[in-house]
């Protein structure tokens, strides 16, 4: 996917990695950037306008810095698509965007291979979409169709697709982390390469269940990235109210496990911090990733998200990953105003794909409701409807029997 | 046919299925240098080795989860949670994840984990120590949920689980560890969701499982010495599915029944017993299904107390004898009718 570049110029305090080497002295770690994060977001675009110059690309690298575009976008059109499709009560249940979370998105997976496994939260469409998985079984789940890549039976929270390895999708906070440690420790009891990577967001952190987690990874050696996206709201609860140590990638260091953050707006910087991770590993050590990020709408579909100042809100527009590294692009020349107008029209078209066909896709068969009740049937196994009873009516007994 | 404890007849069975099948691997606290709390692992990390009887930190939410995961990745992990009350800490994932992962996702994981743990009140070990809260798993679709009483179910039953698809909790006992029975040398397992008709009989059916399924057995046997009476004894084995026709085929003969329960009376596996037998048997019925079942407290440490909480051999009796009565008096009703 992303063949990484080192002409690409790049805001180095927006994109600096800030690690936590295990067993490094604290200072050496540098300071994060976390309180004046939103000062140098803010910041950023200009000084990277003043600092960039046009550099000559080759053709491969055009294609990989378009594709990646190309990748964030559609993520964005389909989530902007899904949010209508709710409104018009195509979709049910919750619809968690990924809106703001594109270049998080396609950065962390740009370094995954194949075969290696993502687990993540209820907060996974443009996950599915960037592992591979064709959108129209995506948009088909959200409408709750057969052809959805769960074939109806998970919805907007639960996405999973055996053959792109992306195995969920969780609606439960934390609930993926257990899972996807295990699917790391079955990896290496089988000596397997392959890697997992377990996303979740920053509220997730305060969670047993991570902590459980991480810590069994480090004492086993297990091959597991974990990346909090941290866009700094638990639905309405920021970090800093929710989170005793809000620098949360230090929460590594509490297991010994390498971790460090990275700036969450740039597709860039987030797939070179992803492929080390995934490096790590790969070579048998788990890490931790943080990805600061943004969130551009509110918690789900349905929330106004009210708790966020004016102010707040106008400087979301900035941190708008899409357009920002699309005005990036053109701004470096690697791609022209009729080209980015080519992406937008095909990549719409591919959305309206997606929708018509979802909405063409029949609903389950209620007679296929008991099919996955058990993978090994069961003597016994009740398949009752809510108004059957449980048995027939028996004949009455004969009066004179026992008596 | 080799005589050996439960407590043999587990750890045998782990060594077998473990030879068997090297995706079989154990997790647990204390379960390898410890030998388990209760020696049920004894000498399998000797035989095995780390890698495949793995001590954990006590964290049963990850460990479990972890289990979980592998699981899914087609391993097939057994789990033992020291004692069911600490399964509460795993709840998330077993109910949550375990039981939801293969319909959720339309059949696309399965979860072949077996999870080992013992209840069991009586021994003095307090209201946080002695709970029967297998009903909490028993109520979820997704979970298959066993419940041994001899060391040949033992065996058979947690083959079954092991081989079994699906994650499967298995209920043991502290109090029935030590028992001893004659286990088959053959390794067929049981058929999950089938209940035992242990002894025929037909003035009443008596119900129970797990430890209940030994005390209903004595029960009758002492009553068919004392008083002639010739009970049939259910032992349920299966609490998820629930074998309703064997229940139903048995009072359809009987017509009384009585269920003895090492839960709480309210919400417990026996009022779904009961209501079972309401729905399928209510016109064979001559007396209200009865009920023995913990008294409803925190179970209490002092002996005194404990011993009056729990149900015990004598509160089974009176409660068969009071239903025999009531059945008794019906009979005669009917007759002066």
């Amino acid at each position: 996917m992303y063949v990484p570049d080192t002409q690409f110029e790049c805001d180095n305090e927006r994109t600096a990695l800030m690690t936590n080497q295990v067993n490094a002295p604290r200072k050496a770690a540098g300071r994060p950037a976390a309180a004046k994060s939103a000062k140098a977001r803010a910041a950023a675009p200009t000084k990277r306008a003043a600092r960039t110059k046009a550099a000559k690309r080759t053709p491969t690298e055009v294609a990989a810095l378009t594709k990646v575009y190309r990748e964030m976008l559609l993520i964005r059109r389909f989530e902007e698509r899904a949010a209508r499709s709710y409104t018009q009560a195509l979709i049910g249940g919750y619809c968690h965007l990924n809106l703001g979370e594109e270049a998080a998105v396609v950065g962390l997976l740009s370094a995954l291979e194949r075969t290696d496994y993502l687990f993540t939260n209820y907060r996974e469409h443009g996950y599915a979409i960037s592992r591979g998985i064709d959108p129209n079984r995506v948009m088909a789940e959200l409408y709750g169709r057969i052809d959805g890549v769960s074939k109806g039976w998970g919805g907007s929270m639960h996405m999973f697709d055996i053959t792109h390895r992306l195995l969920g999708g969780y609606g439960i906070v934390g609930g993926q982390i257990p899972l996807a440690t295990g699917a790391a420790l079955a990896i290496d009891y089988r000596g397997g390469s392959e890697v997992v990577m377990c996303t979740m967001g920053d509220g997730t952190t305060n969670i047993g269940a991570f902590h459980e987690s991480l810590n069994i990874a480090a004492l086993w050696n297990l091959p597991i990235v974990y990346v909090i996206i941290n866009n700094r709201l638990g639905m309405g609860t920021t970090v800093e109210k929710s989170s005793a140590e809000p620098e949360l990638f230090r929460r590594g260091a509490a297991y010994r496990i390498e971790s460090a953050r990275v700036d969450g707006l740039d597709p860039l910087a987030v797939a070179e911090a992803s492929a080390r991770a995934v490096a790590v590993a790969r070579a048998g050590r788990p890490y931790l990733l943080e990805v600061v990020s943004e969130r551009l709408r509110g918690h789900s579909v349905v929330d106004p998200a009210k708790y966020r100042s004016e102010a707040e809100v106008l400087q979301l527009r900035e941190h708008d990953p899409v357009v920002t590294f699309g005005a990036q692009l053109v701004r470096e020349g690697v791609i022209d105003a009729d080209a980015m107008a080519a992406i937008e029209h095909e990549v719409t078209a591919r959305i309206d794909e997606a929708a018509a066909f979802a909405e063409a896709s029949p609903t389950p068969d209620v007679a296929t409701l008991f099919d996955y009740n058990y993978a090994t049937p069961v003597a016994n196994d009740s398949r009752r409807l809510p108004g059957q009873p449980l048995f027939e009516p028996a004949p009455l007994p004969d009066p004179g029997e026992d008596q | 046919m080799t005589t050996m404890t439960f407590r043999q007849a587990l750890q045998e069975t782990l060594r077998a299925e473990m030879l068997r099948d090297e995706n079989v691997l154990l997790l647990g606290e204390e379960i390898g240098v410890f030998e388990g709390s209760y020696k049920i692992t004894a000498g399998l990390l000797a035989e095995f080795g780390e890698k495949r009887v793995r001590d954990t930190p006590i964290a049963e939410e990850g460990f479990t989860g972890a289990a979980i995961g592998a699981a899914m990745l087609g391993l097939r992990p057994v789990v033992e949670i020291m004692t069911i009350n600490f399964s509460l800490l795993a709840l998330d994932q077993i109910v949550n994840h375990a039981a939801k992962i293969y319909g959720m996702f339309g059949g696309q994981a399965k979860v072949p984990i077996v999870i080992r743990t013992p209840g069991g009140g009586g021994q003095q070990l307090g209201a946080t120590h002695s709970q029967n809260i297998e009903l909490y798993y028993a109520f979820v679709p997704g979970l298959k949920v066993v419940a041994p009483s001899t060391p040949a179910d033992a065996k058979s039953l947690l083959i079954a689980a092991i081989r079994d698809d699906d994650p499967v909790l298995f209920l043991e006992n502290l109090a029935l560890y030590n028992t001893k029975g004659d286990v088959p040398d053959d390794d067929t397992p049981a058929e999950i969701g089938r209940a035992a008709v242990t002894r025929t009989g037909r003035d009443l059916t008596l119900i129970g499982y797990s430890r209940m399924a030994h005390v209903a057995a004595q029960v009758a046997d002492q009553l068919a010495a004392s008083d002639g009476l010739d009970i049939e004894v259910i032992d349920l084995r299966s609490l998820r599915p629930l074998d309703r026709p064997t229940i139903i085929e048995s009072v359809k003969k009987t017509h009384a029944a009585v269920v003895v329960e090492d839960d709480w009376l309210t919400y417990g596996i026996g009022a779904e017993v009961a209501a079972t037998i309401s729905d399928g048997a209510f016109d064979y019925l001559d007396a209200p299904v009865r009920r023995v079942a913990m008294a409803e407290v925190p179970l209490p440490y002092s002996k005194s107390l404990e011993t009056a909480a729990l149900p015990s051999v004598d509160d089974v009796i009176n409660a068969v004898h009071q239903t025999l009565d009531a059945v008794g008096r019906r009979h005669q009703k009917v007759g002066h009718d």
